[in-house]
Order: structure tokens, then sequence, then C-alpha cells
């Protein structure tokens, strides 16, 4: 019985999503939590799984199209079962298919050899050719225009470098080997011409598009780190070196206790609508070579601290091994940055949209303290909410502050 | 060690050889009382007898067939055939007989035959006897084809032949008996099916054999002088056709050059190439440039010759044009 797979929505506001590549090609098998395709949304490029066994009968979009939530992307079927396309997604489907075929071996003879399919063989499937069987007449699988040498495809794909982003020197522009190592090594004196990567592109439009339009304000709190970094030694101390809580844990644990009083922080305006959302998914700011990503800490209020850290060192590898899933990085819905790990006192954020506040962590400094008229030795941290005036203000704004720092300076009550 | 010539160092092997192992013996025309059209018998006749240096009548299949059968019961025959554009009158005992009767008759005999011969051109012989017909006879299964570039590689390579249990096509290039080169005073032996590394470099491997490789030595010493370095790793042996120092080389330097004096098409470049496309694809950098003969009957004009054969320059350029 064939499916039709749609378009999956991987986050609230994600609205269209662009298939980057067919990880599974026509008439390939595919098992149940294999990856199908990669699809950017605006905010990563994610790999989808398949959510059951069978094989990819037909591609209903080319390979970097952009396709609106819930619009049918491909059909799954057994290998031999026969495929009316209309019937399954109906006419108001994709105006242009890829070509249907059966799997039969011949016709799995043809679609192996992609550059042989003949407008004629094509026509014989009764539907149009689509733009996938064009890009096949391309270079490999790269863009066209864009030549390589296999070498230089290898060392770019091994180092993760984008060859688009290299002029070659070879004939016909084509990227050597040389090319993709001088790109590699750099060199100190000469001026680097180097084309966005995606990530930063992304991270670029989205920031540029929140600081010019959101009305940011900024309160800046210096909290009393002490008692936190006591009771984290002394939890750490009894736990085994991979379950070692992170100030983070304990940071992300306190932001999302604090927003259960304060919904207008935990909320994104859409038109004249205030939308306070049920859960509390804090967004962790991980920052990796190419740029920044936030992952996400579900229902980061209800879970015990010691499984929110379990679950956020988890998806943290991910990311950094460029694995996330489409859960790990979506639907973040107030987003704590901590720059502590690199000696500085405090910054301040920019909003991450449709979020309505972003909590900036400095590190954890020791200094004198003035406590009960004494000068004495202290450990202080400070913080700085970014909010959205539209959302809320100044003082709403200052009183989540001050329960969030009562949180993390009796960090004991996150226990509970 | 001593410097001798090519010549010299495969008339050793035979000698020694003879002296070793007496079931060793030498058939062909005028390898007896004349002492081998290339000299390479001379004194054997006088030494050996006739029993163990037999001239034969201008019959090459009836060389091979003879020698064959030797081989079948018992003997070492070296068969020598004045030039390799005459085996194609003994193809049949070559690469039915020779190639074949181990495997069709179960392992029942073997045949240990060692078949010298001439090959090459640029002696002005004319286009019927002056081929590198090398490939075709690296085709078959079965036989084992050997062409040696160096007397070192000449006389541990034919002592091998003649030691070993198949049978061995040994191809002697007509213009490098003169060529001279360090061989070592001891008795030893070259492995068959291993391919060698005769000049390291790190620019472009280019692979070679027999009289290629001296051109390819040639055009590494000018290339040297731009600042090119190339790797020359020669094949010696085209069947079986050892591709691990090929594919070790061309993975460090992504291009390949591969030079043979027989024709391009269907040749010996054309196997390396497509082996190298077949199991290094991720290294490569730069089409794989073959240099090979021009495409007709070798003319027998002197300069029409020259320059149908590939030539130390054509090696460079293409050197050049891979870089």
């Amino acid at each position: 019985m064939a499916t039709v797979i749609n378009m999956p929505k991987l986050g609230f506001d994600m609205a269209e999503g662009r298939l980057i590549r067919w990880v599974k090609a026509q008439d390939e098998a595919v098992q149940k939590g294999e990856v199908l395709a990669e699809i950017e949304t605006d905010k990563a490029t994610v790999e989808v799984e398949s959510q059951e066994s069978g094989v990819v009968r037909v591609h209903l979009v080319a390979e970097n199209s952009l396709v609106p939530v819930g619009s049918p992307i491909a059909i799954l079927g057994t290998a031999d079962e026969a495929i009316d396309v209309e019937a399954l997604v109906g006419k108001s489907g994709p105006a242009r298919p890829a070509a249907a075929k059966p799997a039969s071996p011949e016709a799995e003879t043809v679609s192996l050899r992609g550059r042989a399919e003949t407008p004629a063989a094509a026509a014989a499937t009764g539907l149009p050719a689509g733009p996938h069987a064009l890009e096949d007449e391309g270079d490999g699988k790269l863009p066209a225009g864009l030549r390589a040498t296999p070498v230089a495809r290898r060392l770019a794909r091994e180092r993760g470098l984008d060859l688009k982003s290299l002029s070659g020197s070879g004939p016909q522009g084509r990227i050597l080997k040389s090319d993709v190592e001088s790109a590699l090594t750099g060199s100190a004196a000469a001026t680097q011409r180097v084309q966005l990567s995606k990530l930063r592109a992304i991270i670029g439009r989205r920031m540029t598009a929140s600081k010019q339009s959101l009305p940011h304000f900024y309160l800046t709190a210096d909290l009393d780190a002490g008692p936190l970094m006591a009771l984290r030694a002394d939890l750490n101390s009894r736990m085994p070196q991979d379950q070692q809580f992170s100030v983070n844990d304990f940071l992300v644990k306190s932001a999302a206790l604090a927003l259960r009083e304060f919904p207008n922080l935990n909320a994104s305006l859409e038109g004249e609508e205030i939308v306070r959302h049920g859960q509390i998914n804090i967004g962790v700011a991980v920052a990796m070579d190419e740029g920044l990503l936030t992952v996400v800490a579900r229902d980061a209020d209800q879970k015990p601290l010691r499984t929110l850290s379990a679950e956020l060192r988890q998806v943290v590898a991910r990311a950094r091994e460029g694995r996330v899933r489409p859960a790990d990085i979506e639907g973040s819905t107030f987003t704590v940055s901590n720059l502590g790990m690199f000696q500085l006192d405090q910054f301040t954020a920019i909003i991450n949209p449709p979020e309505a506040a972003i909590l900036a962590v400095g590190s954890v400094r020791q200094e004198p303290v003035v406590v009960d008229g004494q000068i004495t030795i202290g450990r202080r941290m400070r913080v700085t909410l970014s909010a959205d005036h539209r959302v809320t203000d100044g003082a709403e704004a200052a009183r989540w502050l001050q329960v969030y720092r009562s949180y993390v300076e009796h960090p004991v009550h996150l226990l509970v | 060690m001593a410097v001798i010539t090519m010549r010299e160092a495969i008339s050793q092997a035979l000698w020694e050889e003879m002296e070793r192992d007496e079931r060793v013996i030498i058939l062909g025309e005028e390898v007896g009382v004349w002492g081998g059209t290339y000299a390479v018998t001379k004194g054997f006749y006088d030494h050996f007898g006739p029993e163990r240096v037999r001239d034969t009548p201008i019959a090459e299949a009836v060389i091979v067939g003879a020698a064959n059968g030797a081989a079948m019961a018992g003997l070492r025959p070296v068969a020598e055939l004045m030039t390799i554009n005459f085996a194609f009158l003994a193809m049949d005992q070559i690469v039915n007989h020779a190639a074949k009767l181990r495997y069709m008759f179960g392992g029942q005999m073997s045949v240990p035959v060692v078949i010298r011969a001439v090959g090459g051109g640029g002696r002005q012989l004319g286009a019927t006897h002056s081929q590198t017909p090398d490939a075709i006879f690296a085709h078959f299964p079965g036989l084992k084809v050997v062409a040696p570039g160096t007397p070192h590689d000449a006389k541990g390579l034919l002592k091998a032949a003649i030691r070993g249990e198949d049978p061995v096509l040994f191809i002697e290039h007509a213009t490098l008996y003169q060529f001279r080169g360090e061989v070592p005073d001891e008795d030893y032996l070259e492995p068959i099916g291993v391919s060698k590394v005769q000049r390291p470099g790190s620019d472009v491997t280019v692979v070679a054999y027999s009289k290629t490789l001296q051109h390819s030595l040639q055009a590494a010493e000018q290339l040297a002088q731009e600042g090119i370095q190339i790797e020359i790793v020669d094949l010696r042996s085209l069947r079986p056709l050892d591709m691990g120092p090929v594919l070790e080389s061309f993975k460090r330097t992504n291009r390949a050059v591969i030079v043979e004096e027989g024709w391009r098409s269907y040749g010996v470049g054309a196997e390396v190439a497509a082996r190298i496309a077949e199991q290094a694809f991720d290294y490569l950098d730069a089409p794989i440039r073959r240099v090979a003969q021009a495409e007709v009957p070798l003319p027998y004009n002197q300069a029409l010759e020259q320059m149908a054969l590939p030539q130390v320059d054509d090696i460079v350029s293409a050197v050049r044009e891979v870089l």
C-alpha cells in the first residue's frame, strides 16, 4: 500500500522547507528510521527520517525546491506495486512530479543511468521528466557549472569545505586538490573571500531581522554564584565523570522555573496576539565551527535537573557532530546564551525570533563583595536579559530577573 | 656490483641456469652455431653442446610447439623467437597450448616453458618486424608476460621465469641490448608480478616498462631541472599486473602518465588507467595521460619511425599537461 510522504513541520513557526538533497534515490529501499532527505528550515539543515519501511517509488519534488509544510514530497510503496501519482496526491499535488517508473529490472537500469534517460523514456511513463531528471545532466552531484576533480571533492567532503566557496585554478575553472588545500591551510598574509556557509547566512538573516524589527531592551543583574558553584561541586563529587553537571544546567533550570511565573516572557508575538506557549522549552546556544546553533531542552521546568543535564549533553554532542534531529533544534520558547567559559564579564544577546526574550550569561568571577558591612571574597556572575518591548515591559522583565536570581542564589530549590 | 649490458645480463642468466639445472635447454633459429641473432647465446653451443642448444628450422610454431612438449615431458626449455612479430605464427602454441594445458587437463602437467622474444621498434626493420604487441599476449590468462627495463631486472626475472612452473613470454627490447646497468655478482631472483618504483618523486606518477622505463628516467632528469619530481613505477611484468606500487604512488601524486611503446588503443596504458579509475577514483586530480606509439604501422623511414615512437619529449609534455 503506497504512502504519501509530506514535508514535515519541524517547528511551530515553520511554513515551508527547502528540500536540499534526496538521501534515498527513487526505487531505493528505505528502512524505518533511515534518513530519507535533508531539509533546510530557516534555522538549520536537518535530516528527515522515514517513518516506515518500503521503497521510495517517486520523488515528487526536485532537490533544492521550496515546499510548503504538509505538501507531498515522495511516495513510498513496495517495489512492484503500480503507483498512480494523481490518485495518491490528487490534482492539487505538485505540478511537475518527477517521472514515476515501475521498479521493474529494466526500469531500474534506466533510473541508474540518469544521464542516459531520454525524453522518449520519460514520455513513455506519461509524466514529464521533471527538474530532477534534468539536474542529473550536470557534473555528478555538483551544482551546474561547478567543476572539481574527484580528489578535490573527496578532500572538501572530508574537511567539510563547501566547494562553491572556492575558485578553481584548473582548466575551465576546475577545482583542483591544490585549491582545496590552499583553502584549508589558508595564508596568513593573503586576503580571503569566503562564501557564507548556509548556517552563517541563516544566522545573518535572522539576527538582522530581529535586531531591526524587534524593540530590544536590556536588564543586567549581578548574581551571587557562590551557592550554585558550591552545590555543583558537591553534587559532582559524587557523580561519574560523564554525568557531571555543568553550570549551564542550573541556569537553564532556573530560567525555566522563573518563566512559569511570567508567561509573557515565554511567548511569541503573532500579529495582534501574544501567544503564551504551554511548554517551556529552553534553547541553549551552542557554538560550532560554522556558526551558532540553538539546541532545545524541552519541558525544562518539568524535568529533574539530572534528566535535563543528561538530555542536554546528548543533544549538544549531536549538534557538534553535525547530526542534529529536528526535535533537537526546533520549538524553543526562550534562549539562554552562556559565554561564561570565555572569561568575559557580561554581554547582550539578540533575541532569537519568534521568542520574546533571551538571557546572556557572563563568567563567574571571584571579586571583593560587601556582605553585612564587611568586604569578603565572593563569586559573582552577571546576566543580561534582552526582551521584546512589544510583548513585555521593563518592570515585568525585572521581576522575572528577581525570581531568576532567587533560584540561582538558592539553587537547592532547583533540586526539589 | 658489476656494470654489464642487458645482453650480458640475459646471457648470464641463461648460462647460470643451464649450469645449475641440466633440464634447461635452448632452442630457436640461429641460437646454436651462430650464437643468436642478437648474440645472446654466443659460446653456448660449444660449451653445452648440440643436445642442449638446438638450432631449429624457420618455423615458429615448431619452435614453441617442441618447447611446449619438452616442458610437459620434464625439461625446462627456453625458446627464442628472433622477433616477437614471429610469435603470431606460433600464436596457437602460445595461447591455446602453453597458456591453457595445465588448466584444461586438471593440473596433470605444467608447461614450464620460457619464450624469449625480441620486441619493439626503432631499428628500421619495417612495419612487420618492429611491433610492440605486448598487450595482446598479456590479454591471455595462463601466460605470464615479463618485459624488463634494466639489466638487473632482466637477469633476475629471466632466472625466476626459468625456475617457475608457468609459461612465460619474456620480451626483450631490441634497442636495450647495449644498455648498461649494475648487476649483483651473486645469484639472485626477481619476483615475477611485482612492480617496482625505479625513481621516487612527488608530483606525477609515471608508469612505464621496458624501453619506456629508460625514456621515463631521462624525462625525469629533464623535469627535475624545472623542479618537477616524477615518480617512476616500472611494471616489469604485464601479467600478473601488480598495481600496488602504482596506486600507492598515485594516491600521493593524484596524477598519472602511462608510457608504453605499443599503440594506445586497447593497450597497457588503457588497462592501467582503467584500474586507477576503478581503484583510486577519489584520488584523481587531473585526466590520466597515455604516451604511446602513433596509430600507424611503424614507418621504415628513420625520421618518421622516430616520430611515431614515444620519445622522451613526449613524456615531458604529458607530465606538464597533467600538472
